[in-house]
């Protein structure tokens, strides 16, 4: 069996446009999402900045804003950007499903703009991840149908044999969401922005744990995996380091992943049993991580050199460093015992933007760099160099994030349980605040260096969009000499 | 039947699976075919660069899939 495709026949013609839009408000709602996080990270260093513009700019209000925005935003649209141009490019073959595609796009942008002014307003479900309520939950089923049929369509009309690997994290991620967010959000409208959970008590726990560990499982990490194993290859210039290991890679975490979630509700009312079973398969996933991990680094045996020269390469790998990172330290911390410190603590908050920042963040700017010069036909992107400082300033952002949220969370967690020889606590919860605050303010520090470089990013790709002629590196616009 | 019959019998069986998966994996008469499937994101590159200067040259183009762009090439 081969996987090259027929020579004869019609050239397919690619669906550029829907990509380019997603890429384009990728840009746009990473900053926003961003911005909105290092404002919350400012109210909890200085907290008369909750008064901005009482109640919508409470921290309990724009929490929710900014993880939705990071994560259903700016990942969703860099996950619908570059599933549909990996399915097209890996299938060859134009996307399929006519006004479906346009929908998907349409239809997420006004899922963002609906949340962007329901949150604040304090209209929610309550649900971690899963706060919007019943009519937009309804559309975001609808918009994630389409996109179903929209790339399962496109896989059935491909024209190579084989389906790259890319695509099969991709589907997973597709499949998994649509699902989880089915599920977890079954729930009684009462009104037209409040509804009640079919769910009550522990089992309501555990289905919005499931659904949110496996928010994090398959769309912050197979989909994004689904990145790596397109976009590491094209801009290393080499194939995967092993096939086969992407394989046993797949099935592996897809089918470990679902079982996790339960970490979340260590030492809470959900049976012991069930808190050991997310145990195990927590520390097992270290493995399938890992492999993934390696096989995306170990692409560059051989061609180690590029990262001196290549800053979007030098992105897509860090973010596999933080990635292996994170996913060493994701198992570490669902053991109970180290849970026992770690649970409700700023670690948590640090641990997640590892992986949000260090990983998922870093890969999709990345993979922009990759895609911006491709999509408007450039040589390149408009400045090199500005890509350099974003990777710096990216990279010294999320160190000291979580360098930030480690020394509080440890602080936290020790302060905590430290007991005098009579048994009172030793510290007030006040106390371990005020120990914190040090550490707000750097983590609001990192922060905004990341929300720097992505203002950069946005400077970079607008030039490049829109730049005519560029005189001073040999006219950019020109055709590729060698095409990518 | 015991609960631990259920759990031994899912454990074998997962174990199975996993063995399964990696014995297809690996397996050196699929060798060389996954060494071809990992080339495929190299398989296209003209096919790509065509789209985008067309997508550049009518902005947000509907443009039928089937037509043959070859004549363009310059």
């Amino acid at each position: 069996m081969t996987t090259t495709v027929a020579k004869a026949g019609d050239a397919p013609d690619y669906d550029y446009t829907v990509v380019r839009q997603f890429t384009i408000m990728a840009v746009v709602w990473g900053i926003v999402g961003m911005a909105v996080g290092d404002l919350i990270a400012a109210q909890l260093a200085w907290p008369h900045l909750n008064d901005l513009w009482q109640p919508f700019t409470h921290f309990g209000r724009l929490r929710p804003l900014h993880t939705n925005g990071v994560i259903f935003a700016f990942g969703g649209s860099v996950l619908f950007a570059t599933s549909y141009y990996v399915v097209q490019r890996t299938c060859q073959t134009r996307l399929w499903g006519g006004w479906l595609i346009p929908f998907t796009f349409w239809g997420w942008q006004v899922v963002i703009i609906a949340a962007a002014i329901t949150l604040p307003m304090g209209y929610t479900s309550t649900k971690e991840y899963a706060e919007l309520e019943w009519p937009i939950d309804i559309l975001i089923a609808l918009i994630w149908i389409a996109y179903a049929l929209v790339f399962f369509g496109t896989i059935a009309k491909r024209r190579t044999s084989h389906i790259y690997v890319a695509n099969w994290f991709f589907g997973a991620y597709i499949i998994t969401i649509a699902a989880l967010h089915i599920v977890n959000n079954l729930e009684i409208p009462v009104a037209p922005f409040k509804s009640y959970s079919i769910y009550s008590g522990t089992k309501d726990a555990m289905i919005q744990w499931w659904y949110g560990h496996n928010a994090v499982g398959f769309f912050l990490t197979a989909a994004f995996l689904g990145i790596m194993y397109y976009f590491v290859p094209k801009q290393a210039g080499r194939p995967i380091y092993s096939y086969q290991l992407s394989i046993v890679h797949f099935w592996a975490l897809i089918s470990i992943y679902v079982w996790a979630g339960g970490h979340h509700l260590h030492y809470s009312a959900l049976p012991d049993w069930t808190q050991s079973l997310a145990m195990v398969m927590s520390i097992i996933l270290l493995a399938p991580s890992w492999g993934g991990m390696i096989n995306g680094i170990m692409t560059l045996s051989g061609a180690w050199h590029k990262l001196r020269t290549d800053p979007t390469l030098r992105f897509l790998v860090v973010s596999l460093s933080f990635y292996g990172m994170s996913t060493f330290e994701g198992p570490m911390m669902s053991i109970k015992t180290v849970n026992a410190l770690s649970h409700n603590t700023d670690w948590t908050v640090g641990h997640v933007h590892s992986g949000a920042l260090g990983w998922v963040a870093m890969i999709s700017i990345g993979a922009i760099y990759h895609l911006v010069p491709v999509l408007f036909h450039r040589r390149q992107m408009y400045s090199v160099q500005l890509i350099n400082a974003h990777f710096w300033l990216a990279t010294v952002g999320t160190v000291l994030y979580i360098a930030a949220m480690w020394v509080n969370g440890i602080t936290q967690g020790l302060m905590w349980r430290a007991f005098n020889a009579d048994g009172t606590l030793t510290y007030s919860f006040v106390e371990s605040v005020i120990a914190s605050h040090p550490g707000y303010v750097v983590r609001w520090l990192g922060g905004a260096l990341f929300l720097l470089g992505m203002f950069i990013m946005a400077y970079n790709v607008f030039r490049t969009v829109t730049e005519e002629e560029d005189v001073a590196r040999n006219d950019n616009t020109a055709p590729v000499p060698h095409a990518v | 039947m015991d609960i631990n019959t259920l759990r031994v019998i899912g454990v074998v069986l997962g174990a199975l699976a996993f063995l399964g998966i990696c014995w297809w994996a690996f397996s050196p008469k699929r060798k060389k075919r996954f060494e071809e499937d990992a080339k495929l994101p190299f398989a296209d590159e003209e096919l790509s660069e065509r789209s985008a200067r067309k997508a550049g040259e009518k902005k947000e183009s509907g443009t039928p899939a089937k037509q043959n762009t070859r004549q363009d090439d310059k």
